[in-house]
């Protein structure tokens, strides 16, 4: 119930997301709508030798779109791109630890799809 | 306030904690609608329009009857009445076949700022086909139409006005009568989207003077996969079919068809017959219980609603109050995103929608209007079978909401 999907540690990233910035040096973004909610998250991405060298997400979400951003980014900052092309929603779903139901799960995987279409965008 | 119409209703004996509060969404069902279906497929199934046999003639007679009913119901006549899927298809034939109708020195689209997509989309498609040229009535601070912009906007090109009689995402009761006088003295065609008013109170399409009117059976207590559209008989006369096929015609040869009149020539293919044969109920129903009462039901509801949601600290309310409204609450609590609401108050059973109630124009706007940043909104709509207990629910699981987020 409540206290299964809004435990501490989803509302604590929620309230201090990692890495929602913009970046100065970048040589990726890309943009993705959930059409359910409207929202829209923005992913930028410095690419280097192959490996995410850094990153950033901007836009407003749900508390689940933006723990879900704040997980992801953290843990792809210094993967090699071939590894994060990989990650699935199993990935997602064991960095949040809480139950995602079918209608959330646009929310979860919305991170991971917009940092996906920014690796496609490379050189873009 | 006890309520006499919630026992009517088998989902709330099946769900007895489910507090539903989405009725804009789609409307439940009494008794007497559930079981028209059950009663229709066990007894007097086949399809219309066909056979020379008992069955089919009856259920012939039945489908047409409620053709009769919907007329008596918004006082039109029966061959005025096209069945289509649903509002949206509604739409979508009158984009699609209204062009005929239309003089030649006309190349504007009147529309308003709270259109849900089904009457922006087919409209958009129509203007970029032909040339034409969108216009939108904006909205006042009050979440009203502008009706002095309106003026303004509705000139001699205008070819039509396009409309919703109450708006899907604030609620506000649009002054039908007044943009169609506006209309009139620009010889502009008239269409309304009833979808949202049709369940709340009396339409008179002879008195609107309107020259369509759209709506859908499944926001009115009647089954999914039934709409409505209304439209002048000297008008559909000169409009051309939209889908063609069996059932639409007069004669056919191998390089030609002549047309049935209409409505016939507008309802293609095997109609979903069982479903309008029990949305024949549900105008039954809604007529037993009378306009009357369920206006006074759901605005003293409404009243109660927004007189204890306004107190919640940091509430952000799109309404444009008592009055000037269906029962209908758009809101949000400042910075905690609608998803997130309506999640925490489906583990209370609350059911309301979250998000952009397809109108997404009309949510950027009320970010730009509203105080807070807004990507969504949260809408609770009420109907005949809620109660005060469930505003209460309500309001106290919107508490316990901003208690988890730490407001």
């Amino acid at each position: 119930m409540i206290m299964e999907i809004y435990k501490e540690h989803i509302l604590d990233l929620y309230k201090n997301p990692k890495n929602k910035k913009i970046l100065n040096n970048f040589n990726s973004e890309f943009s993705k709508n959930n059409p359910l909610c409207g929202d829209t998250m923005k992913i930028q991405l410095l690419i280097q030798k192959d490996r995410i060298k850094d990153i950033s997400f901007t836009g407003d979400g749900c508390a689940i779109s933006q723990a879900s951003a704040s997980l992801l980014t953290d843990k792809i900052k210094n993967m090699p791109i071939k590894q994060v092309k990989n990650l699935t929603k199993e990935d997602v779903l064991e960095l949040l630890r809480i139950p995602i139901s079918y209608a959330r799960l646009n929310c979860a995987l919305l991170p991971l799809d917009t940092i996906k279409g920014a690796l496609e965008n490379v050189g873009n | 306030m006890k309520n006499k119409f919630k026992k009517d209703f088998p989902i709330f004996k099946n769900l007895p904690k489910l507090v539903y509060l989405d009725s804009a969404a789609t409307s439940q069902r009494p008794k007497i609608v559930v079981d028209a279906l059950k009663n229709f497929y066990e007894k007097e199934n086949a399809n219309i329009h066909r056979g020379i046999y008992t069955l089919s003639e009856d259920a012939t007679k039945n489908y047409e009857l409620v053709r009769k009913k919907i007329a008596n119901f918004i006082n039109s006549n029966a061959d005025e009445i096209i069945f289509t899927k649903n509002a949206t298809e509604g739409f979508n034939l009158l984009a699609n076949t209204i062009k005929e109708l239309i003089s030649k020195d006309k190349n504007e689209i009147v529309l308003t700022d709270m259109e849900h997509h089904s009457n922006l989309l087919p409209w958009q498609n129509f203007a970029k086909k032909y040339k034409f040229k969108l216009k939108f009535i904006p909205l006042t601070k009050n979440y009203e139409l502008d009706y002095d912009k309106a003026k303004e906007l509705i000139n001699k090109k205008t070819a039509m006005i396009s409309f919703t009689f109450v708006s899907n995402v604030l609620g506000t009761i649009n002054d039908a009568q007044k943009l169609i006088s506006l209309a009139n003295t620009q010889k502009a065609m008239t269409i309304i989207d009833a979808s949202q008013a049709i369940q709340h109170f009396k339409i008179n399409v002879k008195k609107l003077n309107c020259d369509f009117l759209v709506f859908s059976s499944h926001k009115m207590m009647g089954p999914t996969g039934v709409g409505v559209l209304y439209g002048k008989k000297k008008l559909l006369e000169k409009m051309p079919p939209f889908l063609v096929g069996g059932g639409t015609i007069d004669s056919v040869d191998y390089e030609n068809a002549v047309y049935l009149d209409p409505p016939r020539k507008f309802e293609a293919g095997t109609q979903n017959f069982a479903d309008v044969i029990a949305l024949g109920n549900s105008i039954d129903y809604l007529k037993q219980i009378g306009f009357d009462k369920i206006q006074k039901h759901e605005s003293e509801l409404f009243e109660y609603a927004l007189e204890k949601m306004q107190k919640i600290k940091d509430i952000k309310i799109y309404n444009p109050g008592k009055n000037k409204s269906a029962p209908v609450i758009s809101f949000n609590l400042q910075d905690i995103h609608p998803h997130d609401i309506a999640h925490i108050l489906n583990d209370y059973n609350i059911a309301i929608r979250a998000g952009h109630h397809c109108c997404m124009p009309l949510i950027k706007k009320l970010g730009i209007l509203g105080t807070c940043k807004v990507s969504g909104v949260c809408r609770a709509s009420l109907s005949i079978y809620n109660t005060k207990e469930d505003i209460n629910k309500l309001i106290t699981a919107l508490k316990k909401t901003q208690e988890i987020f730490g407001k």
